[in-house]
């Protein structure tokens, strides 16, 4: 029975995942960007825009399910769920666009030491998350919401060294202070690409609990 | 394309003027739904699609409503055929008191069909595009009577594709149904449309959000809205419209 409506459903999440994807493919992007001497960031602009076509259209498939199919109980929280997380990764696509522009600003300096290493292992760190967010509502999977939730901890750790590292390299006079500035934000977007895979984990939650039982304050 | 097509259509019962002015066109494969308050003569308007109101004492009726370009009131226009091209649907299921088979062999029979081998297809295909042949495929011989009541609307629907018609009308057809029968006819409507062109009344709005292409809000004989069915419920055009639909009337 409601045939369609299940049919609507599945291509709920089928857009979801690919949403996911363009995230996960502009997250690994930007990070590549950071590492390259003279960086072109009109490739994460596209993966960008593409996030932003996809959030209209999963906008409006939701409005056309909440319109014609009166969802109520768990199909109404998946629905709701999904409109909540959308806002999340199109502000995932903002930040690695916003990573990548800062690399312009970066040079090879700030970025020799261990910053480098950090940087990319935020950048898998998230993409990780990302993915098992959306993987998580798709097969309604608790438990790999959980983990995401957990993990952004690790996330904030590399941050935390990143700083650190960049503490040092001024304190020593060995860069410039604009550049290691600029780093320090492109290592901060990477934290806030972690805090909405944590947001999206959370609507997770929300669409199989119908609470927010674990959301940090 | 259009199938049906309605031109400054008026209706009065003796002096009651029920419909006024009607114009409205019927895509071809496509579920219009027709909504409205009670008494605004949206089953008047489904029942002169196939000239059910000529049975009406004192019915009176002007303008056009034509079938594939063709003025169905026109005096040329043989009344018999048009039911066949045009099949309807009650709101209360009324299957004939005779088999399942019987009821949906007497339509093809009447209009002459007489091969055994021919009618038992006829009901198999009818009773499967009506999604009803597994439920009632070992007991075609017994009662139509005996069935559920979705069960039986389901084989009203069944009858009226035996003939083959090229448009049905539903008059309220799940009002007397349960939740999951009502599913299984807005499933079927679904399916339908792909070789049938629907019309439906129905006082259930979310039912004509969730099934129909194209939507017309009536009131007080006046067809006030007519459009895209997304389109109504979400951006209404008419202040009347939206105070019907976010049920701050009727």
């Amino acid at each position: 029975m409601r045939k369609q409506y299940d049919e609507e459903l599945e291509n709920l999440h089928n857009l979801l995942v690919e949403m996911g994807n363009l995230c996960q493919e502009a997250i690994f992007m930007a990070a590549h960007i950071l590492q390259e001497e003279n960086p072109s960031k009109e490739a994460v602009d596209e993966k960008e825009k593409a996030i932003d076509k996809k959030e209209r259209e999963i906008e409006q498939l939701c409005m056309h399910l909440i319109l014609r199919q009166q969802p109520v109980a768990s199909d109404l929280r998946r629905i709701g769920a999904a409109l909540k997380m959308i806002t999340d990764m199109e502000r995932i696509g903002d930040q690695a666009a916003d990573i990548a522009d800062l690399s312009r600003f970066i040079s090879g300096k700030e970025k020799q030491g261990e910053s480098e290493g950090h940087l990319w292992e935020m950048a898998q760190a998230t993409v990780k998350m990302v993915t098992d967010s959306v993987t998580s509502f798709v097969n309604n999977d608790y438990e790999l919401a959980l983990q995401v939730m957990k993990s952004d901890d690790t996330v904030d750790t590399l941050f935390e060294k990143i700083k650190k590292d960049i503490i040092d390299m001024i304190r020593t006079q060995q860069v410039e202070a604009e550049g290691s500035l600029d780093l320090l934000m492109a290592a901060k977007y990477f934290e806030r690409i972690g805090d909405h895979a944590v947001n999206i984990a959370e609507w997770v939650e929300y669409s199989i609990t119908g609470g927010h039982e674990n959301k940090e304050d | 394309m259009d199938k049906i097509t309605v031109e400054n259509m008026n209706l009065h019962y003796g002096d009651f003027h029920a419909l006024k002015n009607v114009n409205l066109n019927m895509g071809e494969k496509e579920i219009t739904a027709f909504i409205g308050p009670s008494g605004c003569g949206k089953s008047t308007l489904l029942k002169s699609l196939n000239r059910m109101n000529d049975l009406v004492p004192g019915c009176k009726i002007d303008g056009k409503i034509c079938l594939d370009g063709e003025d169905i009131y026109d005096k040329k226009m043989d009344v018999n055929r048009l039911r066949k091209r045009v099949g309807m649907v009650f709101q209360k299921p009324n299957p004939f008191p005779m088999s399942i088979y019987d009821n949906i062999a007497y339509g093809p029979r009447t209009h002459g069909v007489r091969n055994k081998a021919k009618l038992d297809e006829i009901v198999e295909r009818s009773l499967r595009q009506a999604a009803i042949w597994d439920e009632v495929k070992d007991r075609l011989k017994k009662s139509a009577l005996g069935i559920s009541g979705g069960q039986q609307q389901r084989l009203c629907i069944a009858r009226a594709l035996a003939v083959e018609p090229e448009v049905l009308l539903m008059d309220e057809p799940t009002s007397a149904l349960d939740p999951i029968s009502t599913s299984k006819i807005e499933d079927l409507a679904i399916e339908l449309k792909k070789d049938y062109t629907i019309v439906i009344v129905t006082h259930n709005m979310q039912q004509a959000a969730r099934i129909a292409d194209k939507t017309a809000f009536f009131l007080l004989g006046q067809m006030i809205e007519y459009g895209n069915t997304e389109k109504m419920f979400s951006m209404p055009e008419d202040p009347r419209t939206e105070d019907y639909i976010t049920g701050r009337f009727g």
